[in-house]
């Protein structure tokens, strides 16, 4: 804040000349550097496929309605599939990350060397996307459901395990201490001081993971690895556009109603 | 005298107080559970012959992947990398500029009815599809290359910054918008003045999150020709070389770290 004396008196402005100018050199590299990165990606794109995509989205619209409404009922298998990949995925994750978690918080790590790496595991597991662990696993163990489950549960141990170690460290410690005046073993402060603490942001952590993995798991099919994207994947190499509106149309139902169970769940937990 | 004061009425065995208070739902939840756990064990359907020929099969492509090969493809994976840090560069920006007015529309505070729920629509639909969706949609459209997985990547920003910035500006401190609409601001005034000092910090916070994660999704959007790591990292699965694709990861993994103390400690300082 700064007050600039002008002749007609002073006048009051939020910055003074020299952070004004500071101010603008930082926006003028900041456009530098986007105008410079524009111009790299422009450098590698076809300019007529992307001057010509008005007339390719009035065609491919044009081609997805109406919707084949007698395709859902090949649906409901996938569907159901891609609810169990993300539930069943989830769970495999909280078994993982429940002892990574007390590994990586820092008032219930054993050692700081074990800390560093449960949080390299954390990184690690939250960097790659689930698509690539999917991609892996069906590789590895062929493709199916199973890859899926797989896949999405690696994925989500990094960010559960992650949220769950930030609550560990931010319980009250008096608590702890408190159980561990009593005389209680290590496992018996965990399990009287620590969990009973930790539980609502588990149950909201778990809720909140299994309600994206729903999002995921939809488009782990494009590399095999089961769910509805198989079906989205087979409609749109086959250019059956009529089965592929009514795809999107069946994942966004999924989404919002999986959305709408994990808002009401939370809800009732914080 | 009555008896009630007897220790033989004191309960002499204490338990943990469960998480659900009330018994029945808790006991149907469990129960539930279990009924749901077995039967989605019971359609996953695994092949278990195809998993266990897939152990040994795991064990040499772990080996394969050992030691990561960083030099024969060093060409092509740094062309992937740079790629896709220009896409998650434009895409943060331009995602991030069309959100602001979206954000603002999209403020129940800030907005007339029709302008909130047009704007509430926009960000729904946008966070709905995961980014490799859109990314198909946009590589149909746009042809294949970096073009298309930044149309994609600044769709999903939109949903995601739009959102939060318009829970923000729900959230502000109402006095000081109050105060400056006194003064006789006007509107463009009020917004400049009023709100955008109050949620600022954890914009620019969330800005560098979303840079964050937009360079995780740039490794996905290439898979579907979006151009960028992805696509470097398919072909290398596709001919086999594990060894290189062992590095892409390693790659993405450091920066992504990297990016992730950057945001931390940006978030640390503007807050």
């Amino acid at each position: 804040m700064a007050i600039i004396n002008t002749e007609s008196g002073p006048v009051w402005k939020r910055r003074t000349t020299k952070q004004e100018w500071i101010y603008w050199l930082c926006w003028l590299a900041a456009a530098a550097v986007f105008v410079y990165c524009f111009k790299l990606v422009s450098d590698k794109t076809i300019w007529f496929f992307v001057t010509d995509a008005g007339a390719q989205a009035q065609d491919m619209a044009s081609r997805m309605v109406p919707p084949k409404w007698s395709y859902i009922h090949d649906l409901w298998r996938p569907i159901w599939d891609t609810i169990n990949i993300a539930t069943l995925g989830t769970a495999l994750a909280l078994v993982i990350a429940v002892p990574i978690a007390f590994l990586a918080a820092k008032n219930t790590t054993p050692h700081p060397t074990v800390r560093a790496a449960a949080l390299f595991v954390i990184v690690s597991s939250r960097s790659i996307n689930s698509l690539i662990w999917a991609l892996m696993l069906v590789a590895i163990i062929g493709p199916g459901i199973l890859a899926g489950v797989i896949a999405i549960g690696l994925r989500s141990v990094g960010f559960c395990a992650k949220l769950l170690y930030e609550a560990i460290e931010e319980i009250d410690e008096t608590q702890v201490e408190a159980i561990k005046a009593t005389g209680a073993s290590g496992a018996q402060q965990l399990s009287y001081g620590i969990v009973p603490q930790i539980m609502p942001a588990f149950a909201g952590i778990s809720v909140f993971r299994w309600d994206i993995n729903i999002r995921e798991s939809t488009v782990l099919g494009l590399v095999g690895a089961g769910g509805i994207g198989l079906q989205l994947e087979a409609s749109i190499s086959t250019l059956a556009w009529t089965q592929v509106s009514v795809i999107l149309l069946v994942i966004l139902a999924t989404v919002i109603v999986s959305e709408w169970v994990s808002a009401k769940i939370r809800h009732a937990i914080i | 005298m009555s008896d009630a004061v007897t220790p033989k009425n004191y309960p002499s065995i204490w338990k943990k107080p469960p998480l659900i208070k009330r018994g029945w739902l808790r006991w149907s939840l469990w129960f539930g559970a279990a009924i749901y756990l077995a039967i989605g064990f019971g359609t996953l359907e695994v092949d278990w012959q195809r998993v266990s020929e897939g152990i040994p099969r795991g064990q040499r492509f772990l080996s394969a992947f050992f030691p990561p090969d960083i030099f024969s493809r060093w060409d092509s994976i740094l062309d992937g990398i740079l790629e896709s840090i220009w896409m998650t560069v434009i895409s943060t920006v331009a995602g991030i500029a069309l959100s602001v007015p979206v954000g603002l529309g999209a403020a129940k505070n800030l907005a007339p009815k029709p302008v909130y729920m047009v704007c509430r629509f926009i960000v729904a639909l946008s966070r709905t599809f995961p980014e490799v969706i859109l990314a198909i949609f946009a590589v149909k459209l746009f042809g294949f290359g970096p073009f298309a997985g930044f149309i994609a990547l600044s769709i999903a920003t939109v949903g995601f910054y739009a959102k939060l910035l318009a829970e923000d500006i729900e959230d502000m401190d109402p006095v000081q918008a109050e105060a400056i609409r006194s003064t006789g601001a006007s509107w463009f005034q009020w917004v400049n003045y009023a709100v955008q000092p109050q949620v600022m910090p954890r914009m620019i916070g969330l800005a560098v999150y979303r840079l964050d994660i937009n360079f995780r999704e740039s490794a996905v959007v290439g898979i579907v020709g979006g151009g960028g790591i992805g696509a470097t990292l398919l072909t290398a699965f596709d001919r086999y070389e594990f060894d290189s694709a062992a590095a892409i990861l390693l790659i993405i993994i450091a920066i992504v770290m990297g990016l992730e103390y950057a945001s931390g400690y940006l978030r640390q300082k503007v807050q």
